[in-house]
């Protein structure tokens, strides 16, 4: 085990194997998921389709609710005030359930850029967005996203200019994150569904503006 | 217990230091800001402990959670970290002493 500079605790490293990929790109959780189902299947305690509904039940949430979230707030000021003020509530006012304990909204603004990623695992706003896409579980973006942020943004293509305030938010214990993106220009001339068109994934962590 | 009987200890604007508390298990609060100096950003509420969570002990007691405001610059000894760059990170009352605002900056 590679030592830092301030190593003081021995053992921190035995938890983060689940969901850390090895060199081959498999995930030691996945495995270990996929020899305890074929056990249970094995013995009729449960079938395959149970399963795939209960992925199905999980993966049912996606982009799209984060999109509906800020076409809401671009089109509505108070809603807005009040995401920025209480995420977890404000969403649950538009009929969207949050599983976290609480949604914080970070908003971009053409002074200033937030940035999401969770340093020691995987955290991220799944009731909302879905499943995170894998580069965001990668090693290499949960280090390089707090280390050298501008740099990891320039690789997707968002160069921020050097005036442009940037804050990185590690999504390390029980708050989920989700940037507000700056609305369009011409938000004046569209609905909400024309708005949540121009909502990606990547613009609600941040990688892309 | 209610929360309005709970006195958190910082304030929004407060300044802070991460502690070294040299504990073993899971623990979240990442070696990088370790020892550093930050700024109160919010009290995020009171949550079981994810130390004792991890071993089985869902008895709590529940922890007061902050996120914490770090200049980049504090942070890493890389050259030329923009002055206006910062990292947000929620970090638990047990993990925090208080600092005064100038005390240990480069």
């Amino acid at each position: 085990m590679p030592s830092g500079n301030t190593i003081d605790d021995n053992s921190y490293e035995n938890h983060e194997a689940l969901v850390v990929e090895d060199d081959a790109g498999n995930l030691e959780g996945q495995i270990i998921i996929d020899a305890l189902q074929e056990v249970l299947v094995a013995h009729g305690l449960l079938t395959a389709p149970e399963v795939l509904k209960e992925i199905e039940k999980l993966e049912s949430p996606g982009v799209h609710l984060g999109a509906k979230i800020v076409a809401r707030a671009w089109s509505d000021p108070d809603y807005k005030a009040k995401l920025l003020e209480n995420g977890k509530q404000a969403i649950g006012y538009i009929g969207i359930t949050v599983g976290e304990a609480q949604i914080i909204v970070v908003e971009n603004t053409p002074k200033k850029h937030n940035l999401i990623t969770c340093t020691l695992c995987s955290c991220y706003p799944r009731s909302i967005l879905g499943q995170p896409p894998s580069w965001y579980i990668s090693k290499a973006y949960r280090a390089r996203a707090v280390r050298e942020p501008r740099k990891v943004l320039a690789e997707f293509g968002t160069i921020l200019p050097d005036d442009m305030e940037l804050i990185v938010h590690d999504s390390n214990a029980d708050m989920r994150y989700l940037v507000l993106p700056e609305p369009p220009k011409n938000l004046a001339d569209m609905n909400e569904v024309e708005m949540e068109l121009l909502v990606t994934r990547d613009r609600l962590i941040g990688v892309s503006r | 217990m209610g929360i309005a009987a709970h006195y958190q200890r910082f304030r929004k604007g407060d300044w802070v230091k991460v502690k070294h508390l040299g504990k073993s298990g899971h623990v979240r609060i990442p070696f990088y800001v370790r020892g550093k100096r930050g700024e109160i950003v919010n009290f995020c509420g009171r949550y079981l402990n994810p130390e004792d969570l991890a071993v089985g002990n869902t008895a709590g007691p529940a922890i007061d959670l902050y996120r914490v405001k770090f200049a980049q610059g504090d942070l890493w000894p890389d050259e030329g970290i923009p002055e206006h760059d910062h990292l947000v990170i929620e970090i638990y009352d047990h993990w925090l002493s208080s600092a005064e605002s100038s005390e240990g900056r480069q």
